[in-house]
């Protein structure tokens, strides 16, 4: 059996599954953001003249964390974030992070660092990029806000058809100024934007082997710019460390992997060797070409951040190209740690110092401008380079903007020359 | 049964629901609102869809991964408040789910061909184009999910199947 099958037999007590199979597994953790003021309303119109309490199956297993739009940029926000508030006050939801500097953050984040994921669990999110939590080795996956309802009340998800797993299989060593960002975005331009749809990606090789938590978090979460329902790593003894040495956690970790005769419907053999520092053109994100074949063009603006390149190693990165040094007139860099955690940890390296002497203005945690609502939204005819993870028409908060998709290296560097810039060119 | 209609919007592959549903506009959640906003950055057909110029059972016609991107459900409620049908040639897999979950008429059609002003007939089985006299083979919905249909939705599914938890009590 793939991994996929592996979890889904045990969430089902099945001695065996295999893809194309429909079942009802048992969720491990469901996660919601701000839009679970549409689960809420879902939940309760399940219950309605069922003359039954509207109760979540099971208050432990549910996270809520604001992420979206924080603080909130209106009173509607407001407004459902509070109702969110109540709800998990009602209910009994410990895991629930609100707008904090202590335990806030973007919830792709949040989860990791907190040990709420373990590899084995069946994770679901009202966010199309829980395939993060793969990285853990979980199958993790995005459903919608009325699927959501359905598991808070069962506790089960329903009618999942087993997916098919593609098999990636990445060697050799990455060059300098090559990162698990250009390494995705290579993927993803290889299969395009529909290639894994309805499949798991499972990653393997030395690579990932050698590959930290954080690196394989990207890889994860961009899965889904293929189409996939998961992307997957196996737990090994860098899963058990990051749970250990990271998410503080203690209790037992369950190491659970694909059996060696495993049946792939496709396996893809990438020797990181030979990539080049890649970017994802407008208007989307297969659209993948070497940075080196659009340097020049002028930038308005450069992210860092979101729930793909916003961690400290991430930061770590862009404070040593930007050290010392200014971001170019008329650029703005806005920065996003992607946790409270991760924001006090790069004060205390004198990262956050470094950005602001630059020129950079640095952010609370949040998805920010990735999603386009708030903190920096395109003007007409703007053009972005962002280590985020889409670049639709429209994404940034404008359909006359355009943004490029690359790794903090990239971003950096550019931020720096005021144009998409190959980093292996230096600033 | 067969549906007779016509396409009143033609869009290409990888349609994003930040397209059909801008993320500015996420903090609408009302089914009875989200509609307001369906392709707002595509302002001719989201002022002919505001005006109610467009009649229940119209048809966008999609191309490849129709609905890719965020899981969103606004991007279903919004189509479904026009009582829109989708056809495509496939759709990304959470939008098909909330669409079929909201009762959105997702019609998975491989090698659709129709422009828009085209009069349809829609069967259970094939997209008649009356316009071009082209005919369609409708790819079945995943397996998984036509118990929900046959309920008329997720929340009378997910209603009944908490009943009966509680009568197995």
């Amino acid at each position: 059996m793939t991994l996929v099958e592996k979890i889904l037999a045990k969430a089902t007590n099945q001695a065996s599954v295999k893809s194309g199979d429909v079942l009802e597994p048992k969720v491990d953790l469901a996660m919601s953001h701000e839009n679970a003021a549409i689960v809420i309303n879902q939940f309760l119109e399940v219950y309605k003249d069922t003359g039954l309490k509207a109760n979540v199956w099971d208050p432990s297993k549910i996270t809520l964390i604001f992420d979206h739009r924080v603080p909130a940029e209106g009173s509607k926000t407001a407004t459902n974030q509070e109702k969110i508030r109540k709800f998990a006050a009602e209910q009994g939801i410990h895991k629930f992070h609100d707008i904090r500097g202590d335990n806030g953050g973007i919830c792709h984040q949040i989860l990791p660092e907190n040990g709420y994921v373990r590899p084995g669990y069946v994770v679901v999110g009202t966010d199309s990029h829980t395939t993060s939590h793969g990285a853990l080795g979980a199958f993790s996956f995005g459903i919608g806000g009325t699927e959501m309802a359905a598991v808070w009340t069962l506790g089960h998800a329903l009618n999942i058809e087993v997916p098919g797993t593609i098999k990636v299989i990445v060697e050799g060593k990455f060059p300098t100024h090559v990162y698990p960002k250009d390494l995705i975005l290579h993927l993803i331009g290889q299969l395009t934007a529909e290639g894994a749809n309805f499949k798991v990606i499972e990653f393997h090789g030395p690579t990932i082997k050698a590959m930290s938590t954080s690196g394989r978090l990207v890889l994860c979460n961009m899965s889904v710019e293929a189409g996939a329902t998961s992307g997957m790593v196996p737990a090994d003894e860098e899963t058990a460390r990051y749970l250990r040495e990271e998410a503080g956690v203690n209790d037992r970790i369950e190491m659970i992997g694909p059996d060696p005769d495993a049946k792939y419907d496709q396996v893809i053999t990438i020797d990181v060797s030979k990539l080049v520092p890649l970017t994802a053109c407008p208007h989307t994100v297969d659209n993948v070409k070497p940075v080196s074949e659009v340097e020049g063009i002028k930038l308005n603006q450069i992210v860092v951040g979101s729930c793909t390149n916003g961690r400290l190693d991430d930061l770590e990165i862009v404070a040593n190209v930007l050290k010392g040094k200014k971001v170019a007139k008329n650029i703005r860099l806005i920065i996003f740690p992607a946790s409270g955690r991760i924001y006090r940890e790069a004060l205390k390296k004198g990262y956050i110092e470094i950005f602001m002497e630059s020129g950079a203005v640095v952010m609370n945690p949040g998805c920010g401008s990735c999603l386009g609502v708030h903190q920096g939204a395109l003007a007409d005819g703007d053009i972005a380079l962002a280590t985020t993870n889409r670049n639709f028409k429209g994404r940034m908060g404008n359909p006359k903007g355009e943004v490029y998709l690359c790794s903090p290296e990239t971003a950096a560097v550019s931020a720096i020359t005021g144009k998409i810039t190959d980093p292996r060119k230096g600033g | 049964m067969s549906i007779n209609t016509k396409v009143v919007f033609k869009v290409g592959d990888d349609i994003s629901t930040d397209i059909i549903y801008p993320g500015r506009f996420m903090a609408t959640v009302l089914p009875t609102e989200t509609p307001q906003y369906a392709f707002a950055d595509t302002e001719e057909f989201n002022k002919k869809l505001n005006a109610k110029l467009i009649p229940p059972d119209s048809v966008i016609i999609g191309g490849k991964n129709f609905g890719c991107g965020s899981s969103r459900e606004q991007a279903a409620s919004t189509l479904k408040g026009y009582d829109l049908i989708v056809v495509a040639k496939h759709f990304a897999r959470i939008f098909l789910q909330n669409s079929i979950n909201l009762g959105l008429n997702t019609v998975i059609c491989p090698n659709i061909d129709a422009n828009e002003g085209d009069e349809l007939e829609i069967t259970p089985t094939e997209v008649i184009d009356k316009t071009s006299g082209k005919t369609f083979a409708i790819e079945p919905l995943p397996k998984a999910r036509q118990a929900i249909v046959d309920a008329g939705g997720l929340i009378p599914y997910t209603k009944k199947r908490l009943l009966e938890k509680h009568q197995n009590k």
